[in-house]
């Protein structure tokens, strides 16, 4: 059983909900990423999305594309971001999955890339433009070594609920609304039956996310969910904090109070 | 006929190229189009409302003329340049928005979405959405907004919301990001017309399905004219719309189809839109092709005089034609495409799109060598109006 099955597994039988927070890899920059991800496991966050910039991340709101772009000014390249897990995995058991678009992952090469992600502790992957029709390569060459996590939306029809549900290793992740990622005041009315619909085709964990910015939010979404992804709302507090301290303390603090709602 | 006459395979390959990389909220509705368009398209109905609409209002089909003062300069093969400058909007790209608006209409869409990089897209976009009456926002880099002034002003006048994109290079590709991102969001009222054989599957076929008149009609044109196929046909590509129009008609046959890219500054320097002959195999907007990109995967900044050509991706046909050698890609450079672009205005009173320029300017190259009996046609994919700022500033006019 690997890591992030083990996780939900704990967390089912204690009866609670996974907290998984996003943040793109050397952000701000690679030598503040480190702390920032380490204060956000000691927090308390359960399992870590950590995403490789990419120069154009359709799936993502302006917050992520901000987040993105200075990771990529500041030179971060998919070896650094290895290279981040591997000084987290030193002392960290928590689950890492990388999240990024295929662009990055087929042209670092699809065998390298699952090596590389694998020794270096990595335990699975989102990549939100791969859906399952295109996937057959990429699950091929990681299918050993990391579980892929398919994304499901509200406009997936029944028969693709049911395919991605099969395919989706880790967990499924639900996109609450049909946009893209980024922080929203209120969640969508209609989430409720969509997760519904989802978890009578599945007994695999369901994560929600896109959109989740405040922990009364993510108690709401936990009702729901075996996990609720956060990541917008830390690059925003990120972005606000004026001092290295501060963003560490913010960022500390925002986990500390969404895992206690929750 | 030949197996290519039959891609994409119906998941939308062409080869290893195509496909549908996009977010999952996007794969409804993309089905939800393929299955429209398949339907309509063989449609009695949906064929004679397209055809009434590009007769009577496109005003198809554009002429093919004989270029003889052209033809005598160079001295060589007689040259032919099919017009799709006379078009309504000025280039070929109303071919693909009038087939596009009449599926959005029978798939009930209120809302029309585009990307546009030359400003050619999104005048045709806004043109027929305001002709049906449809809301129209228009995604355009801030870079070409600055280089394409008479077009962001044409869309306005059209009723067409034009937004500024900032992000990335703030060309094409950031654009077509960004439309995306707003289809992705309103992808149950909206439908997202794609302006070339790029994008995810299906509309790589449907674009090059409304392009395919383009090529239709020299076919039937040169056959009046001249009573034999042509021996060569040019054009240029950036996405790659118009020369797939034009050579689609022509694949397999004893044709040499020739795809000019933007070469920019130079093949060499870096700085240039040529996808196919310096590109790697990669995925961009939803398909797989071949695209510009550093060594970890990053997209790179395609540059190129004209809008149009300066985006750092290709259609997935393409690079499958490419690997086929199906057809023939070369470059030509800023500084030809402009020269061409006074040639033409000076010896035929044409005044070329900087795109079309580019095909043009290869003539330089391909006729003069050539005897006098050989035929070559060049698609003049869209007139220069709206590029005479920027000729104007590289030429060293104030306007």
């Amino acid at each position: 059983m690997n890591r992030i099955d083990e996780k939900f597994k704990l967390l089912k039988e204690k009866g609670k909900t996974a907290l998984i927070a996003y943040i793109m890899g050397g952000y701000p920059n690679l030598d503040l990423s480190p702390k920032i991800i380490q204060s956000i496991i000691d927090s308390g966050a359960d399992v870590l999305e950590i995403g490789i910039p990419y120069s154009d991340p359709l799936a993502d709101g302006p917050t992520i594309q901000r987040a993105s772009e200075k990771a990529l000014a500041e030179g971060v390249t998919t070896p650094d971001v290895f290279n981040l897990v591997k000084n987290l995995r030193e002392r960290n058991n928590i689950p890492i999955l990388i999240m990024t678009y295929y662009n990055i992952i087929f042209h670092y090469g699809l065998d390298k890339f699952t090596e590389d992600a694998f020794n270096n502790g990595v335990d699975g992957v989102i990549i939100p433009d791969l859906p399952p029709e295109e996937a057959d390569l990429w699950l091929e060459a990681s299918k050993e070594k990391l579980d892929t996590v398919f994304l499901l939306a509200p406009t997936s029809t029944e028969e693709r609920i049911e395919k991605i549900a099969s395919a989706s290793k880790g967990f499924i992740y639900c996109v609450s609304l049909t946009g893209v990622t980024g922080a929203r005041e209120s969640l969508s009315n209609s989430l409720p039956d969509f997760i519904a619909s989802v978890k009578s085709k599945t007994d695999k964990p369901v994560g929600i996310g896109f959109g989740i910015s405040t922990s009364k939010q993510a108690k709401e979404i936990s009702e729901l969910a075996d996990g609720v992804i956060i990541g917008s709302a830390i690059i925003n507090l990120i972005e606000k904090s004026k001092t290295e301290e501060e963003q560490i303390k913010n960022v500390s603090e925002f986990i500390r109070n969404v895992r206690r709602e929750m | 006929m030949s197996p290519e006459f039959f891609l994409p395979d119906k998941e939308g390959h062409y080869g290893e190229y195509g496909g549908k990389y996009v977010p999952e909220t996007l794969m409804a509705a993309l089905k939800e189009l393929e299955e429209a368009y398949n339907k309509y398209k063989d449609d009695d109905e949906f064929k004679e409302e397209l055809n009434y609409y590009l007769k009577d209002y496109v005003g198809r089909p554009t002429p093919l003329y004989l270029a003889e003062r052209l033809t005598n300069l160079l001295g060589g093969a007689k040259i032919y340049l099919k017009r799709e400058d006379l078009a309504h909007t000025g280039a070929h790209k109303i071919n693909n928005t009038m087939g596009q608006i009449l599926l959005a209409k029978r798939l009930g869409k209120k809302r029309i979405i585009a990307e546009t990089g030359a400003g050619q897209h999104g005048v045709a976009t806004a043109t027929v959405a305001a002709m049906f009456g449809l809301e129209c926002v228009i995604y355009m880099g801030e870079e070409d907004i600055a280089r394409q002034a008479p077009n962001v002003f044409r869309m306005k006048i059209l009723g067409a919301e034009v937004v500024p994109v900032s992000s990335g290079s703030k060309t094409l590709k950031d654009a077509m990001n960004e439309a995306i991102r707003d289809w992705v969001t309103n992808v149950k009222t909206t439908h997202y017309i794609i302006g070339s054989v790029a994008g995810p599957h299906p509309y790589p076929m449907i674009v090059r399905d409304f392009q395919i008149i383009i090529g239709k009609e020299t076919k039937e044109q040169i056959l009046a004219k001249e009573k034999r196929m042509p021996d060569y046909i040019v054009a240029c590509v950036g996405g790659g719309s118009n020369s797939m129009g034009i050579f689609y008609p022509f694949l397999n046959t004893d044709v040499k189809l020739i795809g000019v890219e933007a070469a920019g500054l130079g093949l060499e320097t870096g700085k240039h839109g040529a996808s196919l002959e310096k590109g790697s195999k990669g995925v961009l907007h939803g398909s797989m092709s071949y695209v510009l990109q550093d060594e970890f995967g990053q997209i790179q900044e395609a540059h190129s005089i004209s809008a149009g050509l300066d985006y750092p991706g290709v259609g997935p046909e393409h690079a499958y034609m490419k690997d086929k050698s199906l057809v023939t890609y070369v470059g030509i450079t800023d500084k030809e495409a402009i020269d061409a672009f006074k040639l033409l205005s000076k010896t035929e009173g044409i005044i070329p799109a900087l795109e079309s320029a580019h095909a043009i300017a290869y003539l330089n190259n391909l006729a003069p060598g050539l005897s006098k009996d050989k035929i070559i046609i060049v698609n003049l994919s869209g007139r220069g109006d709206k590029d005479v700022q920027t000729a104007a500033k590289v030429m060293g006019f104030s306007l």
